[in-house]
């Protein structure tokens, strides 16, 4: 390349950088991970309902952001990898309305416990033992296409389920996450159900593997429906959807998709609990500890960090 | 009188991903507020993902400040939740202009548990280009949260449709 195609390049990249600057920069700065956002909503800030702990609340906000951040992180481990740019594209946008979810529980959890943390602070600087999820988000999809989908319409039957139930939590900013999710999930639990019908009805390679795929996430179905003892307290506050009440419904709708899939439902031993403790006790596979590393890795590196 | 400016500089920022539309047409304006010397801008996600929430509320801020008001807070209010429902008749009409098809009426709300839809709805969605009323759903995610992908037999051009939400 000539000297002075090399310059025009390093002006054009400079400009480039610029009209960045200028059109979203501003005054304020970024951070370099996470988002800083203190204002994301303004419901954040409303009073603990009347009739609710609010260690628990802020415990039962960690739940449910903690499954939506940490499977909104294994779905983007898709983008570049699926098998057609239109499902790359999908997964991409599914994890994104899941970790938007995310941050909206995450910077209620953490208002509600007055310690100080913000939604990036639980996400960055917490260990494996702190987090809440169930284990079915932390699981790895292992690149298996199938896999993919026999998690997506597990998680998101069971999701769109709870999060229809907590439209009338007593908690208004469950209630407000409740409204947005429940119509992302319908799209997210129609684009599974659709592709595990593909799948299923589709060649003898496609069927098999759809099998085998549920049957290897089958035995974390049993913990969804689990009731934790902060949720026991909550359901009285009208705070709580009880899990253990939404699964005749989920079962319903994935035994009419299994059916129609020409699949079987597995008959799996569930996932065993230690004394009792699972997810919801910060007890976890050993799938979580590559997210927490990959998902805190700069945040650790660099504390605070801005751009 | 205060009032009415500070909303019509906050009803010309336009929408950082569909640059046609005003947030305005969008529908996520819920409100603008002055008292004193500060305006407070309340805007609402379209999805609770969206990453452009930060690009507009840089945007409204910029466009509050160089409108000579010193102090800008913009507020995020997630209930109730955006709807299509919501876009202007005017957006609709930009949007057709611009090669994105609206969308039709979101769908009401039913009382029990939400039924699945197993095979695409049989909804008319004309093509923004040619008008032809018999186009197919590519993909149901595309490449904003709020839009899916459609292919047009008539013209063969693939088009973006703003999905119901």
């Amino acid at each position: 390349m000539s000297r002075h195609g090399t310059e025009a390049g390093e002006h054009d990249a400079a400009n480039a950088y610029q009209s960045l600057a200028e059109t979203t920069g501003h005054d304020d700065p970024r951070w370099a991970f996470g988002t800083g956002a203190e204002d994301a909503a303004a419901e954040i800030t409303a009073a603990v309902p009347a009739g609710a702990d609010a260690a628990d609340l802020a415990a039962y906000c960690q739940m449910l952001g903690d499954d939506a951040l940490i499977y909104s992180h294994r779905l983007s481990e898709w983008v570049s990898n699926a098998p057609e740019l239109e499902e790359d594209v999908a997964l991409a946008n599914i994890a994104l309305d899941l970790l938007g979810q995310a941050r909206v529980l995450l910077a209620r959890a953490g208002h509600v416990e007055g310690a100080g943390r913000d939604e990036d602070a639980l996400a960055y600087t917490r260990t494996e033992s702190q987090f809440r999820n169930v284990g079915l988000a932390e699981l790895g999809d292992e690149l298996d296409f199938a896999r993919a989908i026999a998690r997506l319409l597990i998680f998101s039957s069971w999701r769109l389920a709870l999060l229809h139930r907590l439209l009338g939590s007593a908690d208004p900013v469950i209630a407000a996450v409740a409204g947005k999710g429940v119509k992302e999930l319908t799209y997210h639990r129609d684009y599974a159900a659709r592709w595990t019908l593909r799948l299923g009805d589709g060649t003898d390679e496609s069927r098999r593997r759809m099998q085998a795929a549920l049957e290897a996430m089958w035995p974390y179905v049993e913990e969804l429906f689990r009731t934790s003892e902060q949720e026991r307290r909550l359901i009285e506050a009208g705070v709580a959807v009880d899990p253990a009440g939404i699964r005749s419904e989920v079962d319903a709708v994935l035994g009419e998709v299994l059916a129609k899939a020409t699949l079987t439902r597995p008959d799996r031993r569930p996932a065993g609990t230690i004394a009792g403790r699972g997810g919801r006790q910060g007890l976890h596979t050993e799938n979580l500890g590559p997210v927490l590393a990959q998902l805190q890795s700069m945040a650790r590196q660099h504390p605070g960090a801005t751009w | 009188m205060e009032q009415a400016a500070a909303r019509t500089v906050v009803a010309q920022v336009v929408d950082p991903e569909m640059p046609m539309l005003t947030l305005e047409d969008l529908g996520v304006v819920r409100g603008v507020l002055v008292d004193g010397d500060t305006v407070t801008v309340t805007i609402t996600p379209t999805y609770s993902g969206c990453p452009a929430m930060d690009a507009i509320r840089d945007d409204l801020r910029a466009a509050l400040t160089q409108a000579g008001y010193p102090r800008v807070e913009v507020r995020t209010v997630l209930s109730p939740a955006w709807s299509t429902d919501w876009i202007s008749s005017g957006g609709r009409r930009k949007l057709a202009e611009a090669g994105i098809a609206p969308p039709g009426p979101a769908a009401p709300r039913a009382a029990g548990p939400i039924p699945l839809t197993l095979s695409p709805a049989p909804v008319v969605v004309p093509c923004p280009r040619c008008g032809s009323p018999g186009t197919e759903e590519l993909s149901r995610f595309g490449p904003t949260a709020c839009t899916a992908l459609r292919r047009c037999p008539s013209c063969a051009e693939p088009f973006e449709h703003l999905k119901e939400l």
